[in-house]
């Protein structure tokens, strides 16, 4: 009985989500009141059918129900019950059920938030987002329905894939989809105010909150998802430039420029066809990042369920998007009105800049993760891209983008700024730089980290005088705004020293080792002082403790766990981190010796401040959730002066 | 007459840019492109000795060496031909014996295939689609993407 309700609240947030189409149309259309309660009564509907069919489908994941085909999938009666919850989001039926919650909850906040001044575009934008709406339940419910269920019932699960039970994976999926889902907002807001007629200004006050919500989301995902991959894949690194994590990459880097660029256009008028394209292209890129996933077109270390049919579905879905937001987009650009214009060193003309460099990368990444889609296209197929392509085409983008950020905060809009005291004030900045860049050298780091080093200390110099120099600023919107400025842009040089100084780390020592054996590497020593069982409630497990010593002593204890319900082996690594770095330390298989010892497979690596880049994140993030607060105040102040 | 000259240097500085990032791309693209062969396809084509590929196939029954002082030795199969593959480092979880693989590195002159990545996938029933491509050219494999 669940899943058939389950299904039918699936039908239903379709059915209030047509209705939430028309009724916000015709109320944006004529003006009409009633029609208008009727759209946002049908988007406050879609969203309680949906959350609680998402309910519903934890239930049926609590009760281990396998006779739905979603849940004997991804779950088993001996899985934990915090991972039998977290199952209901860990493959592809339940995932896309909860990208659905949240688009639909984007269409409800819209209705219930957006816009209280001009109703005309919220309801025009509540109608835009019911489109969306449709289209993402509709492949809910006739191509990937987590309610399914199976003929003949299994007495056990299938388990989920043990690499996904983890907190980490709990979390990161929903984050991530917060930030992708959250980008549908800022496209429904700029085909509206397209459609309208409205201006720049306009639409880039309008969908300036919602993509910056989104991004710092997107964000937050991003930087879970990385974690989660050093910690619990135990690969090794955080970052492999896989296709599916380009597919968020590239959103993060479209959603960045776009959050850059409506400042702009709604300071002064600026770059207003741009900001809506960029819109538009955000939410598009989001769903391309759900095509590649979900249809296998590309080969990713991330399989998910792999199917065509379902591929084609998201195509559809994308050329949609993309297809009718470009052609509305095409016509109706002219209405958008030019900008008051601005001087060559005013502060549009380095968001200009800033935004040309992000889309480099943005086009520099879409074309390697497609290159070899094309190629098959020419009938070679089995081209692959390496990371090596990655590396050679963002770095010096993102470089020059890191180089030119601390300027751009002095420069005031549209007129020139360039004055004697900046010129002074940002020569000031090399000392710190050269200070970092000797540091580097003094300790031998490689001459890519030397030169990080230096760019690095000379953005962070100007970061830190943006701060100090705006520290006057009266009101506490102007401060949380400039607070998350600060936060953001100083989190992404940490981000960006962090991944050079893990890009010169030392490749991973292996060696097999019976009790009593060692490795060495600069600066440690690792001692195998035994094995033993350490089995968990749904996995068998072998617990080695390894004793490491580095003028102190401390122990380490990797496992590798075998989950027999998916037949799986999986290595939890042990990891101590500290301020030069993580000594990361996995257990591999188990080997026996001539001698009838047997020897255990360890790998071993030391990744130099590992930290910076959670540490960057996390000030991403809280960057982002400043400014969002600093930009909620503004508005309240505005609105009470008016 | 201001609005334009702006307009023209912002479309300057693009086209600058534009032109680095096409540059650029084409470039590393060079270097960093692997190519896959099955393993018929090496015997057919030889791939010279240090060039960086990606081979595929099956890991064959039996065939996997676990040498005592680490690393792993296999061979990868696609039914018609055979290659030795030498590999150093940890083998991933998901590896297995007559199970799908991806291996990147390059032929060293003793013939064998020296692996400096070994790809087995997240999901032990995904077939890499390069690697059912190759087993159903061979007539190893008649499946679809999965099995």
């Amino acid at each position: 009985m669940i899943a058939e309700t389950g299904r039918f609240l699936v039908a239903l947030a379709f059915a209030l989500s047509i209705l939430q189409l028309l009724s916000g149309w015709r109320a944006a259309s004529i003006g009409s009141a009633p029609a208008m309660r009727i759209a946002a009564r049908s988007a406050y509907g879609a969203l309680a059918a949906a959350v609680i069919a998402f309910g519903l489908l934890i239930i049926l994941f609590l009760q281990s129900d396998f006779s739905v085909a979603y849940v004997a999938g991804h779950s088993h009666v001996d899985k934990p019950l915090f991972y039998k919850i977290a199952a209901a989001w860990g493959g592809h039926e339940g995932s896309m059920l909860l990208w659905c919650v949240m688009l639909v909850g984007v269409g409800a906040a819209l209705a219930r938030f957006a816009l209280r001044q001009d109703e005309q575009l919220k309801n025009r934008a509540v109608s835009i987002q019911g489109g969306l709406q449709i289209l993402f339940l509709g492949f809910l419910a006739f191509a990937s329905n987590p309610f399914d269920r199976l003929l003949d019932v299994p007495l056990q699960g299938a388990d989920l894939n043990p690499i996904l039970q983890d907190p980490a994976l709990a979390i990161h999926p929903p984050t991530l989809y917060i930030g992708y889902v959250g980008l549908s907002a800022a496209f429904s807001l700029a085909v509206a105010g397209l459609i309208e007629g409205r201006g720049g200004r306009a639409i880039a006050a309008a969908l300036r909150p919602w993509s910056l919500f989104a991004w710092t989301a997107l964000t937050a995902g991003i930087a879970l998802g990385a974690w989660w991959a050093y910690y619990e894949l135990g690969w090794g690194g955080w970052w492999f430039w896989d296709p599916v994590e380009n597919a968020s990459f590239m959103p993060w880097l479209v959603a960045a420029a776009l959050i850059h660029s409506a400042i702009a256009t709604e300071k002064s008028g600026n770059f207003a066809g741009w900001t809506a394209f960029l819109a538009i292209m955000a939410f598009t890129m989001s769903t391309m990042g759900a095509f590649l996933v979900r249809s296998g077109v590309l080969t990713s270390v991330h399989a998910f369920a792999l199917d065509p049919e379902r591929g084609l579905w998201i195509l559809g879905i994308m050329t949609i998007l993309a297809g009718g937001g470009l052609t509305l987009f095409a016509f109706r650009s002219g209405r958008l009105g030019h900008g008051d214009g601005f001087a060559l060193t005013s502060r549009e003309a380095f968001i200009g800049v800033n935004n040309l460099l992000l889309a480099a990368v943005a086009g520099t990444v879409l074309f390697g993760t497609l290159y070899p889609l094309v190629m098959t296209a020419f009938g070679v197929s089995g081209v692959s891209v390496g990371a090596a392509y990655f590396n050679a085409t963002a770095t010096p983008f993102l470089a020059a983008l890191l180089i030119l950020l601390p300027i751009a905060p002095f420069l005031p809009w549209k007129k020139d700024g360039f004055s004697r005291r900046l010129a002074l004030r940002s020569t000031l900045w090399i000392l710190p730089g050269v200070l970092a860049g000797l540091w580097a050298f003094l300790i031998e780091a490689s001459p890519v980290a030397i030169a990080a080093a230096a760019f690095a200390g000379w953005t962070l110099a100007g970061v830190a005088t943006d701060l100090w120099h705006h520290r006057v600023l009266q009101g506490a919107a102007a401060r949380f705004s400039l607070t998350g400025r600060v936060l953001a842009h100083a989190g992404v040089v940490a981000v960006a020293l962090g991944a050079v100084a893990d890009s010169t780390g030392r490749p991973e020592t292996v060696r097999a080792l019976a009790e009593g054996e060692q490795i060495e590497i600069p600066g440690f020593t690792l001692t195998l002082d035994g094995v033993r069982r350490a089995d968990g409630p749904n996995y068998l497990a072998d617990e080695a403790r390894i004793v490491v010593e580095n003028g102190r002593v401390s122990e380490l204890l990797p496992q590798r766990r075998y989950y027999a319900a998916a037949d799986t082996t999986t290595r939890e690594v042990a990891i101590r981190s500290g301020l030069g770095g993580d000594l990361y330390v996995s257990l591999g298989e188990p080997r026996a010796r001539d001698s009838g010892e047997i020897a255990y497979e360890v790998r071993v690596t030391f990744n130099p401040m590992v930290w910076l880049l959670g540490l960057g994140a996390i000030m991403i993030v809280l960057g982002g959730t400043s400014a969002s607060i600093g930009r909620a105040l503004s508005r309240r102040q505005k609105e009470r002066v008016s | 007459m201001r609005a334009r000259s702006q307009r023209l240097i912002m479309v300057a500085i693009a086209g600058v840019i534009l032109v680095a990032a096409v540059g650029l791309a084409l470039i590393a693209l060079r270097d960093a492109i692997v190519l896959f062969y099955s393993p018929s396809e090496v015997a057919a084509e030889h791939p010279g000795f240090g060039e960086r590929i990606r081979i595929g196939g099956l890991v064959e029954d039996g065939s996997v060496e676990r040498p005592a002082e680490g690393g792993a030795n296999f061979v990868v199969t696609d039914g018609a031909a055979t290659i030795r593959v030498i590999y150093d480092g940890s083998l991933p979880d998901l590896f297995r014996e007559g199970q799908g693989v991806v291996v990147e590195g390059a032929f060293i002159p003793s013939g064998d295939f020296e692996a400096s990545t070994v790809l087995a996938k997240h999901d032990e029933t995904y077939m890499p689609p390069e690697v059912a491509e190759a087993l159903r050219e061979s007539g190893v494999w008649q499946g679809e993407g999965e099995r």
